[in-house]
């Protein structure tokens, strides 16, 4: 029943949408998912002479990676802007990672995590950036530079982007602990994740240990994607003093057993009404009063909000959980290719994708320059946690906060200053995940 | 026996190695039999690439060795190690043969008598067909859409508590209704109940109306009539109906998944949770025990009704 199969996975192919793709995860994945036949075949464009690809307009760069950042809205944007055409391919994470290193020919922009970027720049498929050609090096966040979004600030666990964000030369694959001129990823996209709760249903959640209150027996829900779930239970263990850890982000086996230890013994007791794997799982959990508070996704809040159902991405006292994504070149682009891809990247950061971005709750790597984009009453809300002057609208033009609403959690600082741990891939990676099987079949 | 196979065996007889018949007639004979190769060529061919190479690609991998992000070609029998000498693997069969063996029970139980009514209380051809129909009108829709629509139905907030709480009969809202593996159950025996119908029905539509007559001449009641004749000559179809739903349960993976709020566990889940984290080898080790668990199960089936004898 391979048709079952398709049409629920988080990643599933389906028809690509006519309409504006909006600002649901679902319908990003959805639609752009559909691109990724007419991207798998296509290995030809190395091969075209030059003296044929003159124009820059007849490029095509074909860009895969996970549906969040694969917007059709910036395929059409770059075709209006840079004339050239941009192909995009969308799949699931686990899918983009083993793609990027099986198959490189197939791709030459690989939009990927950081994560996922720590397991595949070192197998030698991509070909690191020259920062000196690109524009707005200096306005990116140093949260993908430095590590710390202030002076400051302290480094959060597990894969930290700028850990993975540099390699000392051209030719290398392995990373350098301080920015070079080399640049492995360009950061497109990021956030900090944390419980969405049912303000009318749950009483004040203040710390990821809320999850397993037995207030909430048969109430609660935890993602399972093994390598994100794990990370929220430890939070959740590390919260209630369960557990103590070197490093969520890279676990040894006995925090690993401990934690699994918690949550089946959780599970047993009844504390969980389901899992949820894909967004629109977690949105209709949530929506229909099944499930009162979960691991969460910060588009899948403003999906339950749009049914008018109130929903809370509540900040936690523990921090944050966050996640980013960026996009690198595929080691096979060289000449004319290769000047349209750091065109198009130069694009990026130039401050329109930035804007669309913000205004779906999402961060920019360049705040400074999609700023331009924005009007001062988005750059206060979504930026700067001040209250909405006049209705929030996403990039398709729904309405999505009301005007006088704040966004929860607050300013950018308030938000990505108080991340905890960053989504990794551990060392113990597969006894980890025999383990998280264990728990789901518990 | 039916002439087919009359026909078949005697194919069978005239192969190339029985020697001392004259040469004319041997020559005739290699036609016939280059001729049976050549009829059952496509077939071959067909199943061949569709059948039995997968499998035998899948029973390859099985003994290969995987990292994060690829394929080690070898030879290794870890994986079938790491399956089964894990408990959760055991659980995880337990509970998968659990789920096949109640859906077994409830949809041959139903499946049975919506056959037997169709077959024996229906009297006119017509009625038979357009009710027939009816049965199948669910699926007009796809398996996941039928799924999903229980989950409105059957939750905290949905039909069937809303209503029970209106009526007085509860207080509380019954959270075992959905995810759960009751829930699981319920969507099996919605989903696979009308496979059980057809081959039944079909069954007992060939079943010579003469000897209920002759069994209620004999004095026999109408329960005995069911027990010693219908049931009997139904066999073929139940094996056949017995045969789909156990294996359609087997390897299932997304009706458990979406009914049971992905807290249920059956072989088919672990697979593609292994699938999804490219553990390939991993998965087609899984999917070769179950798929000798499954033939088991159906040789044992056919070992009850010899249905190319019945058919």
């Amino acid at each position: 029943m391979s048709t079952v199969t398709d049409t629920t996975g988080a990643g599933s192919p389906a028809a690509p949408s006519a309409t504006d793709s909006g600002p649901s995860r679902r319908g990003l994945i959805k639609g752009a998912a559909a691109l990724a036949g007419v991207a798998a075949g296509s290995g030809a464009l190395g091969g075209f002479p030059t003296i044929w690809a003159q124009n820059i307009k007849t490029v095509t760069l074909r860009q895969f990676g996970t549906g969040v950042s694969n917007l059709n809205a910036v395929a059409e944007k770059v075709k209006e802007d840079l004339g050239f055409t941009l192909q995009l391919t969308a799949l699931d994470s686990d899918a983009v990672a083993q793609r990027a290193v099986t198959q490189p020919q197939s791709y030459d922009i690989a939009d990927i995590e950081y994560w996922i970027c720590k397991k595949v720049f070192p197998a030698g498929v991509m070909q690191p950036m020259d920062v000196a050609r690109i524009t707005n090096y200096d306005k990116i966040v140093p949260l993908f530079t430095t590590g710390k979004l202030t002076p400051d600030s302290t480094i959060a666990q597990g894969t930290a982007p700028h850990t993975v964000g540099f390699v000392d030369s051209e030719t290398s694959t392995t990373f350098a602990d301080a920015p070079t001129g080399w640049m492995t990823l360009i950061p497109t996209i990021y956030n900090a994740d944390t419980l969405g709760i049912r303000p009318d249903l749950t009483k004040a959640v203040s710390s990821w240990a809320d999850l397993l209150d037995p207030a909430y027996k048969g109430k609660a829900s935890i993602l399972n994607i093994p390598s994100i779930g794990i990370m929220d239970a430890a939070m959740v263990a590390e919260a209630m003093g369960e557990v103590t850890y070197a490093d969520k982000g890279n676990m040894t086996q006995d925090e690993i057993d401990q934690t699994i230890a918690l949550m089946i013994k959780a599970k047993r007791d009844g504390q969980f009404r389901a899992f949820w794997k894909s967004f629109d799982e977690s949105v209709n959990l949530m929506a229909s009063g099944e499930v009162v508070i979960q691991s969460m996704w910060s588009p899948a809040v403003a999906a339950v909000r749009a049914k008018g159902i109130p929903c809370k991405y509540q900040p936690l006292k523990e921090g944050y959980r966050a996640w980013g994504g960026g996009i690198g070149l595929a080691k096979h682009l060289t000449g004319l290719e290769r000047d349209a891809a750091y065109e198009y990247i130069n694009w990026y950061l130039s401050g329109w994708v930035g804007a669309y971005l913000l205004r779906q709750g999402y961060y920019s790597a360049c705040p400074s320059t999609a700023k331009l984009f924005m009007s001062d009453d988005e750059w206060g809300y979504w930026m700067q946690g001040e209250a909405a002057e006049a209705d929030i609208l996403s990039p398709d033009g729904t309405v999505m906060e009301q005007a006088g609403a704040r966004r929860d959690g607050g300013s950018f600082e308030e938000r990505m200053g108080a991340v905890a741990c960053w989504n990794s891939v551990m060392d113990e990676n597969r006894y980890m995940i025999r383990k998280w099987n264990e728990f789901i079949a518990a | 026996m039916p002439p087919s196979h009359a026909a078949a065996d005697t194919t069978i007889d005239t192969g190339p190695g029985t020697g001392t018949d004259a040469p004319r007639r041997s020559l005739v004979r290699l036609g016939t039999s280059a001729m049976s190769w050549l009829q059952a060529a496509p077939l071959a061919l067909v199943l061949g690439l569709f059948l039995i190479f997968p499998i035998l690609t899948i029973v390859v991998v099985s003994f290969w060795d995987y990292s994060e992000f690829a394929l080690i070609p070898d030879f290794i029998f870890d994986n079938y190690a790491d399956l089964l000498t894990s408990r959760v693997t055991w659980s995880i069969f337990a509970s998968t043969l659990g789920y096949a063996i109640a859906a077994w029970i409830l949809t041959l139980g139903i499946g049975f008598t919506v056959a037997y009514f169709l077959a024996f209380h229906v009297r006119s051809l017509t009625w038979q067909i357009v009710l027939f129909l009816v049965c199948t009108i669910p699926f007009w829709t796809s398996n996941v859409i039928r799924m999903i629509s229980w989950i409105p139905v059957l939750g905290r907030n949905g039909l069937v508590n809303t209503g029970l709480m209106r009526l007085g009969l509860i207080d509380q809202p019954l959270e075992f209704l959905l995810f759960s593996d009751f829930a699981v159950i319920l969507a099996f025996v919605h989903l696979y109940t009308l496979f059980m119908v057809v081959p039944i029905f079909n069954s007992m539509m060939r079943i010579d109306r003469s000897l209920l007559e002759a069994a209620a001449d004999q004095g026999a009641s109408a329960w005995r009539t069911l027990w010693a004749v219908i049931v009997p000559l139904s066999r073929p179809g139940i094996v056949i109906g017995s045969i789909f739903v156990v294996t359609l349960v087997m390897g299932d993976f997304i009706t458990v998944r979406l009914m049971s709020g992905g807290q249920g566990a059956s072989v088919g889940v672990m697979m593609s949770n292994e699938i999804s984290l490219l553990q390939y080898p991993a998965a087609a080790a899984d999917a070769v025990v179950l798929l000798l668990v499954v033939l088991v199960m159906v040789f044992g089936m056919l070992r009850a009704v010899d249905i190319r004898r019945e058919l």
